[in-house]
C-alpha cells in the first residue's frame, strides 16, 4: 500500500477546512479529487505535500508518516500547486538546474533529467526564456516539470488544467495520462469530464469529508434514480401525445421541450421521465408503433458524473 | 548544507537579475560618497570615523530594501509553496536568504574599500581601525539583514515589509542618542540594546566580544521570529 490518510482534519481558526477525511490510495492509481470551490481539495493536498500541517490526524506515505518522516516523503513526491507559481525571474533551464540541484540530483544525471522532463512536457522551445515572459499554459508545463523532474514515485497535481485553453488542457491531460503508467498520481479538478477521462477512481469532496470514493466506473453506473428518454415525433399534436404516453408503465413524467423555431415541421419533443427498473424502452416504442406517430429520435440520456457531483454536494 | 548552499546561489542572482540592486548599489555609493567627502577636506583628518559615523543610519534604510522581497514576494506569488514542498526545511531556507542578504551587503560595500585606499594616499590612514570598521558594518548588515528577513515573514507586500524593518533598524541605530529621553530604570538595557552604541566600538577598532555577541543576539533573535511566525503559516 502506498498511501494512507488517516482522519485528517485541518482547522483554519474557527474554519474546518478539511474534517476526519480517510483514504487509501495503492501504488499506480490514477485518483481524482473532486468538490466544488472551498470544498478541502487543495487543504487536503497542501497536507499530503508537507506544506501545511493537519490540526489533527495523519499521512503515511509507504509507512512512514508525515509528522515523524517529512523530508522522506518529499523526496517520494512532485507536486504542483494550483497556478504553477515559478519564479518568474528565471529562465526555464536554470529553473529546472536549481530545482535539480535542490532535489539533490547529481550533475552528471541533471542534462538526462532535464532532457527528458523537457521532452515530455514540450519545454524545448522555451528553454531559454524567462518563465515571467511565457503563457499560461506553458507556465503550466514547468510547474509540472518541477513536479516530475525526481521522476517521483507519486505526482500530486491542484487542478493541472484551470484556466487553460481547450487544446492546453488535452496536452496536460495526456502528460498526465503518460506518467501515469508508471506512477501514483493524486490530482484535483473541478472538470469532471477530466476526471472521468483520467482517472481510476474518484474521490468527492465536499465540506472537508468525503462524499464518494469509487472507482470511476462504478460510481457512473450507480448513478442510480430516475433515467431521462428523449423522443421527437411527427404527425402527433404535443398534448395527446404526451397523455397517451403518460399512461405507458414506467413512465413517471413526461414533459414537452420546447421545439425547434427554425423547423416549421411541428415536430413534438418529449423528455420521459422513467423508472430505471425495468428497462422502459421496449415498453415505449411498442406504445409508439401503435400510433400512427413518425418516431424520429429516440435517445437516452446517460447519467453522467455531473448529476453525482451535484447530487451529492448540492445536499445539505 | 547542499541544499542551502543551492538556495544561496538562487536567491543572490534574484538580486541582479532585476534593477533593484543596481539602484539600491548606486543610491548607497553616492549617499555615503557625498556625505563622506564633503566634510573630508574641511576636517582636515586621515580617518574614516565620517564614513562609519553615518554608516548605521544608511543601512537601517537601504538593508531593509535589500531583504523586502525575500519572503512577501514569495508569499505573494505562492512560489513558497513550491520551495517548502522541496525536500528542504524552514531552518535551511532562512539559513541560505539571510546569507544571500548579508553577501548582497557585502558586495555594496565592497565599492567603499576605494574611500579607504583614497584617505591612505592623503594621510596616514590606521587601517586596524578600518578593518574593525568593515568587520561591524558586516555584522551590522547581517543584523539588519535578518531584522528585514523577519519583516519580510510577516506580509505579502514588500512595501509594509520595508516599513517595518526600517522602522525597527532605524530605532536600534537611533536608540542610544534618545537615552535622554527615557527613565533612568530602562536606561541601561535601551543602551545595550542600541545598534548604533555596539557599532560605534567596533568601528574605532576595539572588537569586544559583547558588541559581536549583540550583533549575533539581534540576529538570531529575528530569524527565529521569522521562523515561528512562518511555522504558524504552516
Amino acid at each position: 500500500m502506498m498511501i494512507q490518510v488517516n482522519q485528517l482534519t485541518r482547522y483554519y481558526g474557527e474554519l474546518c477546512a478539511v474534517n476526519g477525511i480517510s483514504l487509501k490510495i495503492e501504488k499506480g492509481e490514477i485518483v481524482g479529487l473532486l468538490g466544488p470551490n472551498g470544498a478541502g481539495k487543495t487543504t487536503t493536498l497542501r497536507m499530503l505535500t508537507g506544506f501545511l500541517r493537519p490540526t489533527s490526524g495523519d499521512i503515511t506515505v509507504n509507512g512512514l508518516s508525515i509528522h515523524t518522516h517529512m523530508p522522506a516523503i518529499k523526496r517520494l513526491m512532485g507536486y504542483l500547486p494550483e497556478a504553477a507559481p515559478v519564479y518568474g525571474d528565471m529562465l526555464v533551464y536554470d529553473y529546472l538546474v536549481y530545482v535539480a540541484d535542490v532535489r539533490g540530483i547529481r550533475r552528471e544525471e541533471q542534462g538526462d533529467r532535464i532532457s527528458r522532463v523537457a521532452g515530455m512536457c514540450g519545454l524545448q522551445p522555451v528553454m531559454h526564456q524567462p518563465v515571467a515572459e511565457l503563457s499560461k499554459g506553458f507556465r503550466q508545463r514547468v510547474g509540472l516539470a518541477h513536479a516530475m523532474i525526481h521522476d517521483p514515485e507519486i505526482l500530486v497535481l491542484d487542478e493541472p488544467t484551470s484556466g487553460l485553453d481547450p487544446n492546453q488542457i488535452v496536452e496536460i491531460r495526456d502528460i498526465i495520462r503518460q506518467a501515469g503508467k508508471e506512477k501514483t498520481i493524486i490530482f484535483s479538478t473541478h472538470i469532471l469530464s477530466e476526471a472521468e477521462a483520467t482517472c481510476d477512481r474518484i474521490v468527492i469532496i465536499d465540506k472537508g469529508r468525503i462524499v464518494a470514493d469509487q472507482a470511476t466506473g462504478e460510481l457512473i453506473a450507480e448513478a442510480g434514480g430516475d433515467r431521462s428518454l428523449f423522443v421527437s415525433l411527427a404527425g402527433a399534436d404535443p398534448e395527446t401525445a404526451k397523455a397517451g404516453l403518460a399512461g405507458v408503465k414506467g413512465i413517471r413524467d413526461v414533459q414537452v421541450q420546447p421545439s425547434d423555431p427554425s423547423d416549421p415541421s411541428g415536430v413534438v419533443r418529449l423528455k420521459l421521465i422513467c423508472a430505471p427498473d425495468p428497462d422502459p424502452r421496449r415498453v415505449i416504442y411498442a406504445h409508439i408503433r401503435q400510433t400512427d406517430w413518425d418516431l424520429l429520435e429516440f435517445y437516452g440520456e446517460t447519467r453522467g458524473l455531473e448529476h453525482i457531483f451535484r447530487k451529492l454536494t448540492t445536499e445539505a | 548544507m547542499a541544499e542551502v548552499w543551492h538556495i544561496f546561489k538562487r536567491e543572490f542572482k534574484a538580486y541582479f537579475v532585476s534593477p533593484v540592486a543596481y539602484i539600491v548599489i548606486t543610491v548607497f555609493l553616492l549617499v555615503t560618497g557625498w556625505f563622506f567627502f564633503s566634510p573630508f577636506f574641511l576636517q582636515g583628518q586621515a580617518t574614516l570615523r565620517a564614513f562609519f559615523g553615518m554608516l548605521p543610519y544608511v543601512l537601517s534604510f537601504v538593508v531593509p530594501a535589500v531583504t523586502m522581497k525575500l519572503f512577501a514576494e514569495e508569499l505573494h506569488s505562492g512560489s513558497y509553496e513550491l520551495l517548502m514542498t522541496l525536500p528542504v526545511n524552514l531552518g535551511q531556507v532562512l539559513a541560505a536568504k539571510l546569507a544571500a542578504a548579508s553577501a548582497f551587503v557585502a558586495i555594496m560595500l565592497a565599492p567603499t574599500v576605494i574611500y579607504a585606499v583614497s584617505v591612505s594616499l592623503v594621510g596616514d590612514l590606521d587601517w586596524g581601525a578600518a578593518a574593525g570598521g568593515y568587520m561591524g558594518a558586516l555584522l551590522l548588515g547581517a543584523a539588519y539583514a535578518a531584522v528585514g528577513l523577519f519583516a519580510s515573514a510577516l506580509t505579502k507586500s514588500q512595501i509594509v515589509a520595508f516599513i517595518i524593518a526600517a522602522a525597527v533598524c532605524f530605532v536600534l541605530t537611533l536608540l542610544d542618542a534618545m537615552l535622554f529621553f527615557l527613565p533612568d530604570t530602562v536606561m541601561g538595557v535601551a543602551g545595550y540594546l542600541s545598534a548604533g552604541a555596539h557599532f560605534d566600538n567596533i568601528a574605532k577598532g576595539v572588537v569586544d566580544s559583547r558588541d559581536i555577541l549583540y550583533f549575533l543576539s539581534v540576529a538570531f533573535v529575528s530569524l527565529y521570529g521569522a521562523y515561528l511566525v512562518l511555522c504558524e503559516k504552516q
